[in-house]
């Protein structure tokens, strides 16, 4: 195709400054882009902020590929709220809703039981072998809002990992050789 | 400059910046909606009240539900997620929050209904202090919408009473 041999030959014909510009350029993006994630983890106080929803265990709520908006804050777990929360051992977060809440005041105490809206079963089988209840220490966010089908992106690419290859392949050829 | 590359990242770069604010305005919309929900639960009776084997407490009651939460809906709501839960407190445990029934209600015209219904998750305690134990009914409702900022809130129902004695 044509089009890659126009990009072979700006390639060809680049000095070594501009090369260094671009790379900065790149550089500068990147870490804007990491800004804004800390930037994010520090405003809702939670370690994600944003998830992606993998399973259909809340729907008709929440879909597979939905993205989630998550806040943290120090006030006590209820039920009803939604939660994300991590299984001691295991990787994938899961989201799922509070319905039972057991609280002791004096020693602080807190026993949480969640359940996906559309599970029939609760989420004992979930948790760690031998552990009955949730601890509100496992729990990363409440979900505040969420945008429809925009983690599809994020699915795609762990699912597929080729295509995250070709398209940040594409992204450094694309930056890397334009005229600017 | 105008090569298709510039042309289909600009364009997509606008799409998704559009589509963001429209999600965005939607959901600030919600916020002009000012909502009168009105509901009811009456315990028609307790089916069973035992002490099972590990010493803890379970109850097995049915109750009648009314309620109209058609204010609720807005046009950016996809579905109202409702449950019924029973509060109490125990000399062991100062908050309990067991949740009994819940529903997913997908339509205006469905908000305002009647049922009545037994529990359909087991109110269980931890331990055994349910014995003519007051406790509150709430109905808490969850609406969640088509895109943005999810909204919650309960009516507190109170005044109810397990029996005193277990029964088979």
């Amino acid at each position: 195709m044509g089009w890659i041999a126009e990009h072979v030959e700006s390639i060809k014909s680049m000095k070594i400054r501009d090369t260094l510009s671009q790379l900065i350029t790149l550089g500068m993006i990147v870490s804007t882009a990491l800004i804004i994630w800390k930037a994010l983890m520090c405003l809702t106080g939670s370690e994600s902020p944003v998830v992606v929803v993998l399973s259909g265990s809340m729907e008709p709520g929440f879909k597979r590929g939905d993205i989630l908006f998550l806040h943290m804050s120090e006030a006590p777990f209820r039920a009803g709220e939604i939660v994300v929360y991590n299984v001691e051992g295991k990787q994938i977060p899961i989201v799922h809703r509070v319905i039972e809440v057991h609280e002791q005041e004096n020693s602080g105490k807190v026993d949480i039981l969640t359940k996906g809206d559309a599970n029939d079963w609760n989420d004992r089988s979930l948790y760690a072998y031998g552990q009955n209840w949730l601890k509100p220490q496992q729990i990363m966010g409440r979900a505040v809002g969420f945008v429809p089908y925009a983690g599809w992106v994020t699915i795609i690419m762990t699912e597929k990992p080729i295509i995250k290859y070709i398209l940040v392949g594409a992204l450094g050829l694309l930056v890397i050789t334009s005229k600017d | 400059m105008h090569s298709f590359g510039y042309r289909a990242n600009a364009v997509l770069t606008f799409a998704l910046t559009i589509l963001a604010l429209m999600c965005a305005i939607a959901s600030f919309s919600d916020n002009f909606n000012f909502p009168s929900p009105s509901a009811e639960i009456q315990i028609v009776g307790f089916n069973g009240f035992k002490k099972k084997p590990h010493g803890n407490d379970e109850v097995s009651l049915t109750m009648n539900i009314t309620a109209d939460l058609q204010s609720l809906f807005t046009w950016n709501t996809k579905q109202l997620f409702i449950f019924v839960a029973a509060e109490y407190e125990t000399p062991q445990n100062s908050l309990n929050q067991v949740s009994l029934w819940d529903a997913i209600i997908l339509a205006k015209e469905h908000a305002k209904f009647w049922i009545q219904t037994k529990n359909k998750y087991r109110f269980v305690d931890q331990g055994s202090n349910l014995r003519g134990k007051d406790f509150n009914l709430t109905l808490h409702w969850h609406v969640m919408p088509k895109t943005g900022k999810m909204f919650a809130d309960k009516l507190v129902m109170s005044g109810f009473r397990i029996p005193e004695e277990h029964s088979l």
